[in-house]
């Protein structure tokens, strides 16, 4: 592991790359180099640039100055399909694929085999087929994509994306909805192909994640470069800090303070929803769930175990088949999610792109989108306490550009995230139901979110908290619901569980409860 | 932390909702749409045989066919703009010219096969002005196809303000000839033109990259674009293809009208896209079949058929149904789109 790295035999190159957007200098004369058989991770906070240092790389933006040598010639795509055919797969950030088509035509479109001229379906299905065993994963290669969750679209992304015979492979957060499992499978891939020699440059919030698998890193700040180092050589405290430029408040402090209030909380629990037998067929069986006043309850369970089906039954976006739910005592109808806002519920989706923010509002607008909804359209809010409002969210979450009129399509994908947020955070619900919240976040602003739900739990809010990270779950609830198979196995006290504890309890859950609900 | 005890999904599992394989299709933006059109075809040429004497023979099925070879043809080009989520709104007019610029060549003693080549072209040409409007200079569809829609139906009254009569030889043979399908009935030879634009198309979108790259470009432009396809080619190209169609279209009502005249097929546009929309094509793009389209010409062509076979019922009847069935329509792709969201 101790070769020499030189300019030469570096398979991307990029000298003194400059980005401006109007206003905003997302690239600043940075330097850039992969070589042959390495993963490299691009490190950086929420708007660091990482995403545009890629969109400059495959074509999508041209660089406002800079050079690009590609295996030591010099290059400029002016459109992705020129990167693509020049070497380069890339996975971008959101999930960039067809809904419409099946999951096939997205693996394979643009090099779909032909037999004669014509499309040969078969062999598509079949390709198809072979590259989501590839990666482990059992769907049918004929169905429509729209009809899976974003974790499957996003690993059939994937899957379009080795399939190609790159010399570099590009992932921009490709596993920041992703569950243990599917990652392992991932970094397996990662691994063949490092062995075969790609550059693979891999982007995530999660910082065991990439000690696991980069081999280098290159750290962003606002646009600039940090540095580049080899990861066995810097340790992750100083990473943090150099991506954050500062140091970073620790989670232990939340930590303590979540055990304290454990003990007064457990005293004062007067319901706010109860939900008895609520169920819909096919995508969750019936399933008796309360929550108290001011009490975290976290979802654990696999992709695809009727995790985000619970949530979205209590947040009304899809219809209970089975069941009744009382809200303080009183039985309600959470048909919509109207009827589930005047209810004072709010449920922050997973899928920000596809139900989540307005990409042609401004962050103002997206953040008061909410408040509006439940407020009524004849009540409009003055326009001065929007924008308070919207300034009061931006600090708060450190929503970059700090402009409650920049466009939210231009903002990077994390601050999205951050700005779905607010918007719920703002309705100042009783109950808010968070799916996903810290996809894509980076990891300050996921202790300030963090904390922030603590503290309005603290103050009477009761929060139903999904999440894929097993430590989060555990470091913000009271009790955690397991699921599996669409179902909810067990609720568990969280006192001092461990996520070993966790995942125990998700691979086999108690097989009286599955009795019972058999008989049910 | 350990992956192995972490049991692998059942592949259904993963999915959200278990259907039957049935139900799937029955619920499908996909293929409901035009299982419902289907439905309703079969339907009414059910209840019109009850209902009227003599309805129940093979010419008045084939008579759909001949007289709407034209809208067959138009509504094809009409689905691959609507497919990728745009609109034509100029093919009425151009049905209108291409049938004008065969008329006048003709009587200026121009050859059959030279005018038709010459009408195709230009159309083509149109579509492709069009097109790049929209692609280069980002003009809305609706805005660029309009305002092709004036340019054409301008260059009808500048080629000739009065109606040209055609009695070329070619075309009027092209206008008499029937092919006999055993028994009485017959078709024309529109119709096997027709039908071969059917099968040349939906060859084209389900066995092509192009065809491909047009339910992309209707799926997500962006997406389309970030994994390499030729979206902007494909884009300007639907409309090329839109203006041929409408071409043909002109010769094959030029057959069926053997006259050129400037104020033919007005609103044929909107009868090429109430065809592709009751075919079961997404307006928004994405979904579709060029075979539901023309199920929708023969579907609206039904409709005009039960509407004289009843006798006491004005013409304007008909526009009033397809009126009440487009509404039933758009409500039912609204109402599957949403159940797949
Ligand atoms: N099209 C655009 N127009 C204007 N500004 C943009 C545009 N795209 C990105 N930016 C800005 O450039 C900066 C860098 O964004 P980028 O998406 O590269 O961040 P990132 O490092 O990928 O962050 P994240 O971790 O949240 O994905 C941000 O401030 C963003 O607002
Ligand atoms: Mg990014």
């Amino acid at each position: 592991m101790t070769q020499v790295l030189s300019p030469v035999d570096a398979v991307v190159d990029i000298v003194g790359v400059t980005m401006e957007f109007p206003g905003v200098m997302a690239l600043d004369c940075v330097d850039f180099r992969m070589y042959p058989g390495e993963v490299h991770s691009l490190m950086g906070e929420n708007g660091a640039g990482k995403s545009t240092l890629i969109k400059v790389l495959t074509g999508v933006y041209s660089a406002t100055a800079g050079d690009m040598h590609l295996a030591g010639s010099k290059v400029s795509f002016s459109t992705p399909a020129q990167a693509q055919d020049a070497g380069i797969s890339t996975v971008y950030q959101e999930v960039n694929l067809l809904p419409n088509l099946s999951v096939a035509e997205n693996i394979m479109l643009g090099r779909e085999p032909r037999r004669f001229g014509s499309l040969d379906w078969r062999a598509m299905r079949r390709r198809a087929a072979e590259l989501l065993e590839g990666l482990n994963l059992d769907i049918d290669p004929g169905s429509l994509l729209g009809s899976h969750s974003i974790a499957i679209q996003q690993l059939v992304a994937i899957a379009r994306a080795v399939d190609v015979n790159a010399t570099v492979l590009i992932l921009d957060e490709p596993t920041s909805s992703l569950d243990t499992d599917e990652v392992a499978e991932l970094f397996r891939v990662i691994r063949t192909l490092k062995e075969q020699g790609c550059a693979i440059l891999f982007v995530s919030h999660f910082l065991d994640q990439v000690y696991e698998i980069a081999d280098r890193l290159t750290i962003l700040r606002n646009g600039r470069l940090v540095g580049e180092y080899r990861t066995e050589e810097i340790l992750k405290i100083d990473l943090v800090q150099k991506m954050i430029g500062k140091e970073m408040a620790s989670f232990s402090e939340l930590e303590q303070r979540h055990r304290e209030s454990e003990e007064e909380i457990a005293g004062t629990g007067i319901p706010f929803l109860e939900a008895k037998g609520l169920g819909r067929r096919g995508a969750i069986r019936p399933v008796d769930f309360s929550i108290d006043e001011g009490e975290v309850v976290g979802l654990a369970g696999l992709l695809g175990s009727g995790r985000t089906e619970i949530a979205r039954l209590l947040g009304g976006i899809d219809r209970a088949d089975s069941g009744t739910s009382e809200v303080n005592g009183k039985a309600v109808k959470l048909t919509s999610p109207r009827k589930a806002l005047s209810k004072r519920i709010a449920f922050a989706s997973e899928d920000r792109r596809g139900e989540g923010i307005v990409g042609d509002l401004s962050v103002r607008d997206n953040i008061a989108l909410a408040l509006q909804i439940e407020r009524g359209w004849y009540r409009p809010i003055a326009p001065k306490r929007v924008t308070e409002l919207a300034q009061h969210y931006i600090d708060a979450l450190n929503i970059r550009p700090a402009d409650p009129h920049a466009l939210v399509r231009n903002l990077s994908g994390g601050n999205q995230q951050k700005v779905l947020l607010a918007r719920w955070l703002a309705v100042a619900p009783r109950l808010l139901i968070l799916d996903e919240p810290t996809r894509g976040i980076d990891i300050g602003a996921k202790a300030e979110i963090q904390k922030l739900v603590f503290n309005l739990a603290e103050n009477g809010m009761s929060v139903l908290y999904i999440s894929a990270e097993l430590e989060e779950v555990l470091r913000l609830s009271h009790r955690v619901g397991v699921m599996r198979d669409r179902h909810m196995v067990s609720m568990v006290e969280n006192d001092s569980l461990s996520v070993e504890d966790l995942l125990a309890l998700i691979a086999e859950g108690s097989e009286d409860e599955d009795e019972k609900d058999v008989v049910a | 932390m350990s992956n192995t005890v972490m049991e692998r999904l059942p592949a259904n599992a993963a999915t959200r909702g278990t259907l039957s394989a049935g139900r799937r299709i029955i619920t499908s933006p996909k293929y409901a749409p035009v299982l419902v059109t289907l439905g309703l075809f079969i339907a009414m040429f059910v209840s019109g045989g009850v209902r009227y004497d003599n309805f129940w023979s093979p010419q008045v099925l084939l008579n759909l066919f001949v007289d709407n070879a034209y809208l067959i043809v138009l509504a094809v080009g009409m689905t691959f703009v609507i497919l990728t989520g745009g609109i034509d709104l100029s093919v009425g007019s151009v049905i209108a010219l291409s049938a004008m610029i065969c008329a006048k060549l003709l009587e200026a003693g121009v050859p059959a096969a030279g005018v038709i080549a010459v009408t195709l072209v230009a159309t083509s040409l149109l579509g492709l002005g069009m097109g790049l409007m929209i692609h280069v200079f980002k003009v809305q569809p609706f805005i660029a196809t309009l305002a092709g829609m004036f340019l054409a139906r301008g260059l009808c009254y500048v080629i000739s303000e009065a109606s040209i009569s055609i009695n070329d030889p070619f075309f009027v043979s092209m206008a008499s000839t029937r092919i006999p399908l055993g028994g009485s009935a017959s078709i024309t030879i529109s119709v096997i033109i027709a039908l071969l634009v059917v099968a040349i198309a939906f060859y084209v979108l389900h066995y092509s990259r192009f065809g491909r790259t047009v339910y992309a470009l209707g799926g997500s432009e962006q997406s389309g674009t970030l994994m390499g396809l030729p979206v902007g080619r494909t884009k300007v190209l639907v409309y090329v293809v839109s203006g041929l169609c409408s071409g043909i279209s002109g010769v094959l009502y030029s057959f069926y009208t053997l006259s050129g005249y400037s104020l033919t097929a007005v609103g044929t546009e909107l009868d090429a896209i109430a065809a592709v929309v009751i075919g079961g094509t997404l307006l928004t793009g994405g979904y579709g079949f060029v075979l539901g389209s023309a199920l929708g010409v023969l579907v609206l062509g039904l409709i005009q058929t039960m509407i004289s076979y009843e006798g006491t019922l004005s013409s304007w009847w008909t526009r009033i149904f397809i009126g009440g069935l487009l509404l039933v329509f758009i409500v039912l792709q609204k109402v599957l789109t949403r159940r797949r969201n």
